[in-house]
């Protein structure tokens, strides 16, 4: 029996892992994909909030900006790629000014520290970008941008070697509460716990409902991105959001962590919690109201559009506790924007919540740093003459577009919690997710993935499930008819 | 390490430039390519139809990649593998990196470019719908099909009929797969006639013109798309949407040269071509710094590649020597109906011989002629059957023309409508 099954492998799900692991829990993440942040977390502006949008006296507000400080250190400890780059909330009217006034206040309400008006000069001269439309913003200097990616895997990583268990590819089937315990149906698996949390992003209704009587529905919020080429990085060093106005709420453009810019995401609520498609109008809305911040941005250095969805729900707010009819089933649900920014929080809060209830002891073997992965193009030239040196691997460049070594690909499938697959390798090095998306290096890739996971290249797949690359041999199916 | 000349990139144009180069009295040179072998992307091309201007042959490939490799190997020109240039300065200093070697800086007097281009992949099209598998360029499909001897699906639709597109097009067929359509959205192909009849037409597959895909289907695996025609505009038509069944959707949408490190060394970049802006010595704005083949502008045929090559490996052996004349560039003016030309400058003084422009048109041309002006005198009026964008045009200016207007301020080039 465990003490704790933890619904969802999302970043929030992950988070409650690694806060959980300091404990001496048996605790276990049940994943319905074959890897961590494969979801919401996945597929967002991956933006570390400074915390003025949300409002005063929500969760969401009460939150972030404490969350907003907790990314140092763990970026720290966690090594994951995380930088404070400030943000700008741009007003594009001199008749909105009153609302840019209302939002630092707001932001003041709930803890920001660092909010300042700026006039339009004073904002091209940061950002020499951002078209002549713009009459002032509110700067924020705690805003940031993180790897979400990276982060995820981080507290994963570290949850498990601190002693979490994690299965993938096991999608809950049915969650049953007999007497005080949960019982949890997998596709091939029984499980039995004594607490259960409810991670699972845009699904988390779906568990909710199924034991309480307190219910909520998640409405998926579908918001589209285009990803730039990182030779216009250079476009905009701070997140540029646009304050919102009577025609939306505006769409941000920013740098990544990695240095290539983001644009989006625009919001459209949908009913298939599964529909990732990109649509033609969304992709140019966004493009379309970028040009109100920025002066230019070629359109033919986007290397990919994406979407994401919000797990949003009805409540408009986090809704995170005990549900109050369900002993021992914990929410972590309805968590959109900003929910990356609080999941470091969101972890601490829940994890406060199980230790209250189940009195563990602490772990005293917790160890709660992580080596990230070495990037190879972030080394300097000794560094990485060094690293050659010692692992000739590091000399072998596998994608060509981002630098990423056979090195870094080998340790991203070696190390705890491993990829084992193409996106898996792509989240955990950048090998693929550069200008090229994986035109040269997928093959090679592959390779490596068939001979450390030893298996044939019919069953690689890009993200699990049927998702192959290679269907089977050539020549296979023509019959000897066929082929005179 | 020092080097005379590096060349980078051990491909169909590496190759050439490096022989020229030795040929005319270049010894400490130096090949560097990324890949486990020399030949370039020549390696995966196994059908036929390389070398006819060249050799006279039809060579695959491989065997023409390999006529220039033993030269390579007879003349002693020195190359490393599985070596990736990371980065070079305007100063000529090359950092690259090899698992034997670990990080190599090596200094050169000259650099030939040499990286050939790569494929546009989906996202630079922003292709509407979901992102599963299914969904790759022709040229990473190529190297699964010959190289590895893996299909990447049964049912096939190809995007854009550009060479590899068709080329892709008949060799899935051949492995067994079924292709149900080649999709264009231009009103013509982009690729090389003899490969339309001999790709699609002997295959009977459809080729459709004015057509684009608007939606990619499927959670995990394609399962089809959604095409459409286009208007005049270029923008779909809602009411001609069709859908086909496929789990392959093969892109052949366009080549980018892959000028990233040119972009380093300060090499200064043409917005037509994507390649650096050259003078007749195929010379960037940086001295010492040539470019040639894909990397320079993207040709339809090898032996384009090889004859250009040449040229570059024989000025560098020049640049070497001390010899270049830099002075005095007219600029090539590529107007109405011309979209750009290679080179952009001529050196007038250093014109002893013919002077080979090529150029590509930007539309379907039918009983016009090609006219080059020296400011306003008409030098040349070639007169063409048709002039298509997918087929690369070529003029040679004589050193003659330059003696007959020795002043001339620039040369234009135009297509002009027989009358």
């Amino acid at each position: 029996m465990y003490d704790v099954v933890i619904i969802g492998a999302g970043v929030i799900g992950c988070s409650i892992a690694r806060e959980l692991s300091k404990y001496k829990l048996k605790t276990l993440v049940l994943e319905k994909e074959n890897d961590v942040c494969c979801g919401t977390s996945k597929a967002n502006s991956a933006i570390v909030h400074a915390g003025f949008d949300a409002k005063p006296g929500t969760l969401k507000g009460e939150l972030n900006a404490k969350a907003n400080i907790m990314f140092d250190k763990l970026s720290e400890d966690l090594g994951f790629h995380f930088r404070r780059n400030g943000s700008l909330v741009l007003c594009l009217d001199e008749m909105d000014m009153d609302k840019l006034f209302e939002l630092k206040e707001r932001g003041e309400k709930n803890g920001v520290p660092g909010l300042k008006i700026l006039t339009g000069e004073e904002v091209r001269n940061l950002e020499p970008a951002v078209t002549d439309k713009v009459v002032a913003a509110l700067y924020a200097s705690t805003g940031g941008i993180v790897c979400p990616f990276n982060l995820t895997i981080a507290l994963a990583e570290n949850a498990y070697v601190n002693g979490v268990e994690f299965s993938f590819n096991s999608e809950v089937l049915e969650l049953k509460k007999i007497d005080n315990t949960f019982e949890i149906k997998t596709f091939n698996n029984t499980i039995i716990s004594k607490l259960v949390i409810n991670a699972a992003g845009v699904y988390s209704d779906k568990f909710n409902n199924l034991l309480s009587e307190n219910k909520f529905t998640i409405i998926p919020r579908k918001g589209e991105y285009n990803l730039f080429d990182k030779y216009v990085g250079y476009i905009a060093d701070r997140t540029l959001f646009q304050l919102p106005t009577k025609l939306g709420k505006g769409i941000l453009v920013s740098p990544t962590t990695d240095g290539n810019l983001i644009v989006g995401p625009n919001a459209v609520d949908i009913e298939d919690k599964d529909d990732v498609s990109t649509t033609r109008e969304g992709l140019d809305d966004i493009m379309e109201k970028a040009l109100l911040s920025i002066k230019n941005i070629p359109i033919g250095s986007v290397i990919t559009s994406f979407s994401g969805l919000r797990a949003r729900s009805e409540k408009d707010d986090f809704i995170i506790g005990e549900a109050p009819d369900v002993p021992n089933f914990i929410n972590a649900a309805s968590i959109e924007s900003p929910g990356l920014t609080c999941s470091p929080l969101i972890g601490e809060i829940i994890a406060e919540i199980v230790v209250n209830k189940l009195e563990p002891e602490a772990n005293k073997a917790f160890n709660p740093k992580r080596e990230g992965i070495v990037r190879f193009n972030e080394l300097n030239l000794e560094e990485k003459k060094d690293i050659i040196s010692k692992k000739p691997e590091y000399g072998r460049i596998v994608c060509r577009c981002e630098y990423v070594t056979e090195g870094e690909i080998l340790d991203a499938i070696r190390r705890p919690l491993g990829a084992k697959d193409l996106d898996g390798i792509k989240r955990r090095t950048r090998a693929g997710a550069g200008r090229c998306q994986a035109g040269f290096c997928m093959s090679r890739v592959m390779e490596i993935l068939q001979s450390e996971l030893n298996i044939p290249p019919t069953e690689i797949t890009k993200f699990g499930r049927q998702s192959k690359i290679l269907v089977g041999l050539s020549k296979e199916n023509i019959s000897q008819e066929d082929g005179k | 390490m020092n080097y005379d000349l590096v060349i980078i990139g051990g491909g169909p144009s590496g190759l050439a430039a490096a022989i020229a180069a030795k040929e005319n009295g270049v010894d400490k040179l130096l090949i560097l390519d990324r890949e486990a072998y020399l030949g370039g992307i020549l390696i995966q091309c196994i059908h036929n139809g390389f070398g006819l201007h060249t050799f006279k042959e039809e060579l695959t490939g491989p065997e023409y990649a390999q006529r220039f490799i033993d030269k390579i190997d007879e003349l002693s020109i020195a190359y490393k593998l599985n070596t990736l240039v990371l980065d070079i300065t305007e100063d000529k200093t090359i950092y690259a990196v090899n698992p034997e070697e670990g990080l190599l800086e090596i200094k050169a007097k000259a650099i030939i470019l040499a990286m050939g281009c790569r494929e546009r992949p989906r996202g630079a099209l922003t292709i509407p719908g979901t992102r599963c598998t299914g969904i790759m360029t022709a040229g990473s499909a190529q190297k699964f099909v010959n190289m590895k001897g893996f299909m990447p699906g049964r049912e096939v639709v190809v995007l854009g009929s550009g060479d590899i597109g068709l080329i892709m097009a008949r060799r899935m067929s051949f492995e067994g797969a079924k292709v149900k359509a080649v999709v264009e959205l231009l009103p013509y192909s982009s690729g090389l006639k003899r490969n339309i009849v001999q790709c699609l037409d002997d295959y009977d597959i459809p080729l459709l013109l004015s057509h684009t895909v608007v939606k990619i289907h499927g959670k995990d695996r394609l399962e089809g798309v959604t095409i459409s025609k286009v208007g005049n505009d270029m923008k779909p038509i809602k009411e001609s949407e069709e859908y086909i069944r496929c789990d392959t959707l093969l892109l052949s949408v366009g080549l980018l040269p892959e000028n990233e490190l040119s972009r380093k060394a300060g090499v200064e970049l043409s917005l037509i071509t994507g390649g650096a802006m050259v003078d007749s010595y195929l010379q960037t704005n940086i001295p010492g710094i040539f470019a040639c083949g894909n990397v320079l502008h993207v040709h339809d045929l090898v032996d384009n590649v090889s004859t250009e090559s040449y040229i570059a490996g024989k000025n560098a052996s020049i640049y070497i020597k001390g010899f270049l004349n830099n002075d005095n560039k007219v600029s090539l003016k590529a107007v109405e109906g011309v979209r750009y030309t290679v080179p952009h400058f001529i050196n007038p003084e250093a014109v002893s011989d013919n002077i080979t422009v090529r150029f590509r048109v930007d539309n379907v041309y039918k009983g016009a002629s090609i006219a080059v002006y020296f400011d306003d005198i008409k030098v040349i009026n070639k007169r063409k059957k048709i002039l298509t964008p997918g087929e690369m045009e070529e003029v040679k200016l004589t050193s003659d023309m330059f003696s007959k207007c020795p002043n001339a301020a620039s040369i234009t080039f135009k297509v002009e409508r027989s009358l």
